[in-house]
């Protein structure tokens, strides 16, 4: 417990930091609300390499702090404490957060130096980085609850922040409605779980998990996984990602991109032993993943807009980490959460430099085409983070990518490793398609876009650096990650079938490489009109970009029939049923007083006589009772 | 031989009939005050006949609290009733009738 003291201000440093920015913010001259903002998520990073260090210092057994904080519910026998945990997987994800939230951080001060509401967007996004710490390093399943849904919160601020437009506010309440479903039945797994383990501490639970009988365990871990897909954007609750781009780019790269929709891959790696549990849960996980990795690379494809693209590319890998976490590639799916993070981080960046650049915030892909000449930092970036996405080696999207495709393969079962390969392919065209269009070619921009201020390119460039180099962190299944990880995943899974790793890894190559060239020969060769075959696929290039209308079905099944609903409890019910009854009670007494008010005459005399009568009336009562 | 009770109580119960119906019957303030009297007075005969009847003295200790009763409510009844005679120039019970529907 020596050590445990910075695990709890890892925390505190962001908390900290919202709550000095939300009470005294508009006090702060310029920019100097982001320095204290990025200044306090520095002390959290600070914090968390202090936690990992002093972990990386024991022997891998021993990995482990819990840093017990103080009982918070004691009623009864259900007992839950505030306790946070440090172990290799939580110190993965912490690092990662407070890492590239630090740079996202940095970045914001300059983009958004002129916004009315500086302030209050670096108290939520500190807020937001302070529940997703949370979340990372809860110890028990109703601490991680509480982050979960505090990361919910901000993100909703977060989307909503320019809520002047209607179309903010309303991305803003579908994430939050959308997460929502997933986040209820999360909570009735967290219930379950109880009732079961009668503790919510990860230790008992884990420790009991492998004794669950089959029909439980699949129940318990489906229900996790409801609260993983509504966070993670997975079918079939994916909708609200891409409108979620509706907030300021540097909230799409922090919560979006980086780190709160990898929030449910992190559930499933965190609570692996329930899903062990149940095969059926297993691959549930990996067909979902996998699927979803599909669809939202199709869309991707369809996308103009260069954040909605980033949004559907975001889907498509979120789909691909699930997938490995379906196969038990845990270290694998968590280094491609890591490397993710940044190069995903960085693209979110670089198009939100490119909007900056162009009048009107464009976002717009057909109107873009040969930005790389005049923002060369902003372009080499982005090449780089794209290259690092579509998987072209020495990046580290490469070695993550390969590596879940390999633990595909050896898991055996071939429908899957065929799909996450066209995945590949798919990831490979969507990110050449959108390099070459925004950056290569002739251009179609209006103004005169450069690069952006020092600051924000400097940003750019240690993502890119991190996006180019953090592969390093895994080179092989047997990397350092992998060997990190091991007290918390277990050891890496045995080979079952399939090709052997180098072959395989020369598939993957071969088909991203097969993919940017397609990219290349259609947008970018001159060889090929591609404006002419949009116009003439306009019903199939429709289709992509609405994401083969999903979304239009949820709204014509779902939503349209709610509001109809809502119309007939509100007009009908309410105002008939409920506002009848009420004014029908209030127009009763109105009439029983026009009514009894006559009795009050004004005449003496007949006060005089109603009184002798009811003397009378007492006398012949007590006659005739005596 | 002793006066029997009942000549008392009949000529205290026609006394308060006669009460009765002057407050219902009448409309001059002035006169329905008189018949409260008149009413007032048919109790006190009662009380001091059934005082002699029990021969002890309560039924002619609550008399007098009656008949002081009375004095304090004749002071505040006379001085309403020229009050509002002073207001309306009528002592008629039936003109003074604003608190009702």
């Amino acid at each position: 417990m020596r050590d445990a003291g910075a695990l709890l201000l890892i925390p505190l440093f962001p908390l900290a930091g919202a709550t000095i920015l939300l009470l005294t913010g508009k006090r702060w001259k310029g920019s100097s609300v982001g320095w204290v903002g990025s200044l306090m998520v520095a002390g959290a990073f600070a914090s968390s390499l202090t936690t990992f260090f002093s972990l990386l210092s024991r022997a891998p057994g021993h990995r482990l702090m819990v840093r017990h904080l103080y009982d918070w519910i004691f009623a009864g026998s259900f007992r839950v404490d505030i306790a946070f945990r440090a172990d290799a997987l939580s110190m993965v994800m912490a690092l990662t957060v407070s890492g590239v939230g630090l740079l996202i951080h940095i970045y914001s001060i300059a983009y958004m130096r002129d916004d009315p509401r500086f302030s209050q967007f670096f108290a939520y996004m500190n807020l937001f980085v302070f529940f997703m710490l949370t979340l990372v390093l809860a110890s028990n399943f109703l601490v991680l609850y509480v982050g979960w849904e505090g990361v919910g919160l901000c993100s909703y601020l977060l989307i909503g922040f320019w809520f002047e437009r209607k179309s903010a506010s309303d991305a803003a309440k579908k994430a939050f409605i959308t997460t929502r479903i997933g986040d209820s039945a999360m909570l009735i797994g967290i219930i379950f779980i109880w009732f079961h383990f009668h503790s919510l501490d990860f230790q008992i639970v884990f420790r009991g998990a492998p004794g669950l009988a089959n029909g439980t365990a699949t129940v318990m871990a489906l229900l996790l996984f409801a609260g993983a897909v509504g966070k993670s954007a997975q079918l079939p609750l994916q909708v609200w990602l891409p409108d979620a781009m509706e907030g300021p780019t540097p909230v799409s790269a922090l919560i979006h991109a980086a780190t709160m929709v990898t929030a449910g891959v992190y559930l499933v790696v965190r609570t692996h032993p329930i899903f062990e549990a149940s095969s059926v849960a297993l691959t549930v996980v990996a067909v979902v993943g996998i699927v979803t990795a599909v669809y939202a690379g199709l869309s991707a494809i369809g996308q103009d807009d260069i954040k909605r693209m980033l949004a559907y590319s975001t889907i498509s890998q979120l789909g691909f980490m699930f997938f490995g976490a379906g196969v038990k590639a845990y270290a694998a799916t968590m280094f491609l959460l890591v490397t993710h993070a940044f190069f995903k981080a960085c693209l979110f960046l670089c198009a939100g430099s490119v909007m900056h650049a162009l009048p009107e915030e464009e976002t717009d892909m057909m109107r873009m085409g040969g930005l790389f000449r005049p923002m060369p930092i902003t372009g080499i970036a982005w090449v780089i983070s794209a290259a690092a996405l579509a998987g072209i080696p020495p990046l580290s999207g490469f070695f993550a990518k390969d590596q879940v495709v390999a633990a595909a393969s050896e898991s055996g079962r071939e429908g899957l490793w065929i799909l996450a390969l066209f995945g590949v392919l798919l990831t490979a065209i969507y990110m050449g398609r959108s390099t070459f269009m925004a950056f290569f070619g002739k251009p179609r921009y209006r103004g005169h876009p450069h690069d952006p201020p020092a600051l924000m390119g400097g940003i750019l460039g240690l993502l890119a650096v991190g996006a180019a180099v953090n592969g390093l962190l895994n080179l092989s299944r047997t990397g350092l990650l992998e060997r990190f990880l091991v007290p918390v995943t277990g050891p890496v899974a045995e080979v079952v079938s399939g090709p052997a790793e180098l072959p395989l890894a020369a598939i993957s190559l071969g088909l991203s490489l097969v993919g940017v060239a397609l990219a290349f020969y259609v947008y970018l060769s001159g060889r090929f009109d591609w404006q002419a075959l949009r116009s003439r696929f306009v019903g199939p290039k429709r289709a992509l970009e609405k994401g083969l209308y999903v979304n239009d079905v949820y709204s014509e099944a779902i939503v349209i029939p709610a509001r109809a609903g809502a119309a007939f409890t509100a007009y009908v019910v309410d105002k008939r049923v409920v506002d009848g009854a009420v004014n029908g009670i209030g127009r009763l007494f109105t009439w029983g007083a026009s009514v009894g008010r006559r009795v009050q005459t004004g005449l003496v005399r007949s006060y005089a006589l109603a009184i002798l009568l009811g003397a009378v009336g007492v006398l012949l009562y007590l006659a005739v009772r005596f | 031989m002793r006066t029997p009770i009942s000549y008392f109580l009949v000529v205290s119960a026609l006394l308060f009939t006669m009460g009765t119906i002057g407050v219902l019957v009448r409309k001059n303030a002035l006169v329905i005050f008189m018949s409260v009297e008149l009413q007032i007075n048919a109790v006190n005969l009662a009380l001091v006949a059934f005082a002699r009847q029990h021969g002890n003295l309560t039924g002619q200790v609550l008399a007098f609290f009656v008949m002081v009763v009375a004095a304090a409510e004749v002071v505040v009844g006379l001085a309403i009733i020229v009050s509002l005679y002073r207001k309306r120039r009528s002592a008629n019970v039936d003109d003074a009738h604003l608190l009702r529907w």
